[in-house]
């Protein structure tokens, strides 16, 4: 019991640096997400056909593969074919957050189409373009009723960060396997890592709840 | 005036040629019906005409298509003289600025204060700035009576001062005609007042409005026109006391019974 603690608070340091990198690819995987999942979203809702179609592909793409899989496929396969010499952090945030603009994308998509239709009448009527009406009327909208569904993708990506150990990148998960590898110390460590994401996952989740709340409109609320 | 005219449809009527508006052989299909058939209409500066009928009848398409929320399959719009292009899409935006439009379920912007609905337009459309857009969108609130809850959200309004806000917003981009899509139609009775009495204001104003309602007392004693619309064509239409007057004398009388019968709904006394 006591040589547990012990390697606990030895390994604790090196397990918690690990921590930032974890999240540096959770920041990172996120911000791509939204970048692009949200212009996605407005092109799968407002769109032509054709690029209706192409985000369908996407998203039925990237929905369709193991995270796993699209982490050697892009990792090992793509970007070695590409010739780019990606660090293996690189290539974990590039390929979360590829997968993240996915279903990023269908938050946002549901967000949109759950707004009234009467909103983007009443932009037109007033002499709005329809890109005008998009960013000044529906995504300020839609971007506040995605909170919840967003911070629910948070908590998925912090927990499939972990799997980027695979590809030797050094977050929480690699560094608490390599200690505890070394010092047969594996159900305290693992335990410890446990504790970490799930604080990681608690304080993101307050901070997203503080948001909604910050940002709700007051006197909206369909379900008071 | 279009005396000897009365219920014979929009056929054989004289257009002006200064007309404010004028709309030629609108039609519209949607999904294989006929919503609109070849309707003709014209509005004067400052006249206030009056659109009633069965709900279905398309009063509500018309005025969308009018202001080209729905694009018309074909006839012409003519605004001020001037013909619209509904196919160019600058010409569409800058048309839809010169008309105010005004929903039967109000269609405020909710994340946005009364003051933010009657700004945003004036902002991002007219790009006037902050302050100058700030000015305007307060005079247009003071104008509905709501300068006091310029503040709040449309979730803390009631459904009357909401659909005055709309107004408002509408106003503020300087329309040439505003027109009204049932804008009482969703209200409880006792706001239903409050709005009519800025509507009735605004057209003391001078300002050119057309207007789809049911309230058969306010049509009556206010209108220029009534316009009495049915299975997607205006079967008749004159100045409301004539025109009731000419059918309860004659046989035809369908405007007549209609408005009887909305009347009788409305508990008002159409006699």
């Amino acid at each position: 019991m006591l040589d547990s603690l012990l390697a606990i608070k030895e390994a604790l340091p090196y397990i918690l640096e690990g921590s930032a990198v974890t999240v540096g690819i959770v920041i990172g995987a996120m911000s791509l997400g939204l970048a692009i999942g949200v212009p996605m979203a407005v092109a799968q809702v407002y769109g032509n056909r054709m690029l209706r179609f192409l985000a369908g592909i996407y998203v039925w793409f990237f929905r369709g593969v193991p995270v796993l899989v699209l982490l050697f496929l892009f990792y090992f396969g793509l970007f070695n074919l590409m010739g780019l010499n990606m660090s293996a952090f690189s290539a974990s945030v590039l390929v979360l957050g590829l997968r993240g603009v996915a279903y990023q994308s269908q938050i946002f998509r549901g967000a949109i189409q759950s707004l009234p239709q009467g909103q983007l009448k009443a932009a037109r009527a007033i002499g709005m373009s329809d890109a005008k009406a998009i960013t000044s009327i529906v995504l300020p909208q839609a971007m506040r009723l995605s909170i919840p569904g967003w911070s629910n993708e948070y908590s998925i990506v912090l927990k499939d960060s972990a799997i980027a150990f695979v590809l030797g990148t050094s977050e929480i998960m690699s560094r608490t396997h390599f200690v505890a590898s070394r010092t047969y110390e594996q159900l305290a460590l693992y335990i410890t890592a446990g504790v970490i994401f799930f604080i990681l996952t608690w304080v993101g989740i307050r901070l997203l709840q503080a948001l909604e709340k910050r940002v709700s409109i007051p006197g909206y609320s369909p379900h008071a | 005036m279009r005396r000897g005219h009365k219920g014979l449809g929009t056929q054989g009527i004289r257009m002006h040629n200064n007309a404010l508006l004028r709309v030629d052989g609108l039609s519209k299909e949607l999904g294989g019906q006929h919503i609109l058939k070849d309707v003709s209409l014209e509005l004067g500066k400052g006249d206030l005409k009056v659109l009633i009928g069965p709900s279905g009848g398309g009063k509500s398409t018309l005025l969308q298509c009018i202001n080209l929320l729905i694009f018309p399959d074909s006839g012409s719009i003519i605004l001020g003289g001037r013909e619209i292009s509904f196919r160019r899409k600058k010409d569409v935006l800058a048309f839809r600025q010169q008309i105010g439009m005004i929903f039967q379920d109000f269609n405020l912007f909710d994340h946005l204060t009364a003051l933010g609905n009657v700004q945003i337009a004036l902002r991002k459309v007219k790009k006037l700035s902050t302050s100058e857009a700030r000015k305007r969108a307060e005079r247009e609130l003071e104008r509905v009576g709501l300068l006091s809850m310029a503040h709040l959200y449309p979730a803390e309004l009631s459904g009357g001062q909401k659909q005055r806000v709309s107004i408002a917003r509408a106003l503020a981009m300087d329309p040439l005609l505003l027109l009204l899509d049932e804008p009482t139609s969703a209200l409880d009775p006792e706001l239903i007042g409050e709005v009519l009495a800025v509507i009735r204001d605004l057209g003391r104003q001078n300002i050119t409005m057309l207007m789809a309602t049911h309230q058969m007392g306010f049509a009556r004693t206010l209108a220029k026109e009534i316009l009495f619309m049915e299975q997607g064509r205006i079967v008749e239409q004159g100045i409301p006391s004539e025109l009731l007057e000419a059918q309860r004398l004659s046989g035809r009388s369908r405007t007549l019974d209609f408005c009887s019968k909305i009347s009788e709904i409305y508990g008002e006394d159409l006699a």
